[in-house]
């Protein structure tokens, strides 16, 4: 078990140094000189000079990557070019607005997704099967940011039962927040929902034929027990193994869950350092996402095998 | 000893009677049926949009700014600029197609003959294709396509190249797995020991019985463009303005939703039914040309 952890660790660590090479070529290649967009209006050659030597910018590329993720890993990401505050810190700050509604997502996803996975495997071939699959269709092939505009409209603008935009935070107005979340958790909910019901329904159609679960019923268990407890428990796995595959498609549509419900997260932050064209907040944002991927995706491997030791074994023989 | 070798091989693909029993097995599954004729549609509407179109995708009409469906000459009203909705439907239809269909065959040709290669020789080129594949999942497609937007600045052509790039990790790694299983089949050792160059193997024996997986990923590949096309397009990040794309109706339509919901709704509602025609579509092909599915 140790072994596999720290193969696991070790692979990650690899990645998160790819990661972060491509990230800084990437930034590298962005048009425009850095130091002439540091000097301001001016453009003072002296001035520029002096930027490039205080930031290392004319060191050879190698050097300056050395020296930019030798300060990354302490976590100094450098300074906005345009508001002077360390990126870090604005990195920080916009991180739990995207956590609270990545995870109110996430239950919104599981509240739909599993029972309705469960009742389609239940009743297979049957009416709620042909539901359950239509639902799953249309949340997967379903654009967020369509389904942000009509819930706005239905529910904001029609209806005016909740707020079209903007964000409370918990810990000011706890039911507030949840109020203004709950359109925006819908939609970035909507497609892992989709997933989820697909792989809950194909994984319990595949534990309701086990043997184990004959036995169950052999033994006069009651169906709810049969399938609650002996079926169910069995096929929660599946939510683990989506959650790990589905953490790139939640980013992606925080940008543009949030961008539709003007929610100052991590999403928007991604589009704001593009549109101000702020090279070291876009370095740090891609540097950061991609981090985040990688530590939680070894998060959900170490999880997953901790669930399933038959996964482990195999992996680790692999 | 190549005699042996020649009935050992199983590599041609599809014989004329398989084909006619792939298409009756298909055509028994009406969703996939409807989702065929549909994504048909759509290609046909992106094809003709120049004949379709009853206006031109950006003529004004002044007379009839903001007109709601059924409107005399606008089937689908107009926008606030007096422009034919269901025009720039039609002409929307060939700025989808063709981010979907070239950003899916840019992931295919890049990642089939990589990932084949990689699950072939296996050794250190697999495994540093793999560590590279791992790295680039890190990166989610809506941060690398900004990236992109960014580098080369906004455009149908740069949201269409960034939208296959990002496929491509995940097309080596199912290309991979397949020809993982495929190298161990009797057909293959036995064209190795027959002496076979490994490019004929590949290619004459391998890619043949990876096809039908590759086709049915090239499907569920289209809308997934389409979409995120539409996205791109949507953040401001792809087609800009005035051509005619279904993200960016979408995105004008923002203004106008309590007065004009129709400019949100016809566009959404295409979107929606383009991506889940190509879905059934590749639901229906897995499901019929999946040798593990035959027969249910």
């Amino acid at each position: 078990m140790t072994r596999y952890l720290l193969r696991r660790a070790g692979g990650s660590l690899i990645a998160l140094v790819l990661a972060s090479v491509i990230v800084f070529v990437g930034v590298r290649s962005l048009p425009g000189d850095p130091a002439v967009a540091l000097s301001g209006e001016g453009r003072d050659p002296a001035v520029i000079n002096a930027i490039r030597v205080k930031y290392g910018l004319d060191q050879p590329l190698p050097a300056q990557y050395l020296r930019w993720v030798t300060l990354a890993a302490v976590g100094d990401l450098g300074s906005s070019a345009k508001t002077g505050a360390p990126v870090g810190r604005i990195v920080l700050e916009r991180i739990p607005v995207t956590v609270q509604l990545a995870l109110m997502s996430l239950f919104a996803a599981m509240a739909i997704g599993i029972p309705l996975g469960v009742l389609s495997a239940v009743r297979r071939g049957h009416i709620p099967d042909y539901v359950g699959s239509g639902v799953a269709l249309l949340g997967l092939s379903m654009p967020t940011f369509w389904l942000g505009i009509v819930l706005i409209l239905v529910f904001a603008i029609t209806l005016r039962w909740l707020p079209a935009s903007g964000y409370v935070s918990p810990f000011t107005d706890p039911l507030e927040s949840a109020r203004r979340m709950l359109l925006p958790a819908i939609v970035l909910g909507s497609g892992f929902g989709a997933v989820l019901m697909r792989q809950v329904r194909s994984a319990m159609v595949e534990s309701l034929q086990a043997d184990y679960v004959r036995t169950a019923r052999a033994k006069g268990l009651s169906e709810a027990r049969v399938v609650g407890i002996h079926a169910l428990r069995n096929s929660l796995i599946t939510v683990v193994t989506i959650v790990g595959l589905e953490l790139g498609a939640l980013i992606s549509g925080s940008v543009v869950t949030e961008q539709i419900f003007l929610i100052p997260g991590f999403g928007r932050l991604v589009l704001e350092s593009i549109s101000t064209r702020d090279y070291p907040l876009i370095q740090g944002v891609a540097l950061f996402s991609a981090a985040g991927y990688i530590l939680l995706n070894l998060l959900v491997d170490v999880l997953y095998s901790l669930l399933n030791p038959r996964i482990r074994v195999s992996r680790f023989s692999a | 000893m190549s005699a042996a070798v020649a009935s050992l091989a199983p590599a041609a693909p599809l014989e004329r009677s398989t084909r006619f029993a792939v298409v009756r097995r298909f055509g028994r599954r009406p969703p996939a049926v409807l989702g065929a004729a549909l994504a048909f549609a759509v290609i046909v509407m992106a094809v003709f949009a120049q004949v379709l179109a009853p206006w031109a995708p950006a003529a004004n009409d002044f007379s009839a700014i903001l007109a709601p469906p059924l409107a005399p000459g606008h089937l689908l009203g107009t926008d606030e600029l007096g422009r034919d909705v269901l025009s720039r439907i039609i002409w929307g239809a060939r700025v989808s197609m063709q981010a979907g269909v070239l950003a899916t065959l840019l992931a295919m040709v890049v990642a089939v003959p990589i990932g084949l290669a990689s699950g072939y020789y296996r050794g250190v080129l697999d495994t540093v294709v793999m560590r590279l594949v791992d790295t680039l999942l890190a990166f989610p497609f809506l941060i690398l396509a900004v990236g992109f937007a960014a580098i080369f600045g906004p455009s149908l052509q740069i949201a269409t190249l960034a939208i296959g790039l990002v496929q491509i990790p995940k097309q080596v790694r199912i290309a991979r797995g397949e020809v993982l299983s495929l190298r161990e089949e009797t057909f293959v050792q036995g064209a190795v020991a027959d002496g076979a160059s490994d490019a004929f193997i590949l290619f004459r024996h391998i890619l043949p019985n990876v096809a039908n997986t590759l086709l049915v990923q090239a499907t569920v590949l289209i809308p997934y463009a389409i979409l995120g096309e539409s996205t791109l397009s949507f953040l401001g990040l792809g087609v800009q303005p005035p051509t005619p794309s279904w993200g960016v109706m979408l995105t004008a339509a923002q203004a106008f939703l309590s007065q004009a919901p129709w400019l949100a709704l016809v566009p959404g509602i295409t979107i929606l039914v383009t991506t889940m025609s190509f879905n059934l579509l590749g639901d229906g092909l897995r499901d019929t040309l999946d040798p593990r599915d035959a027969g249910r």
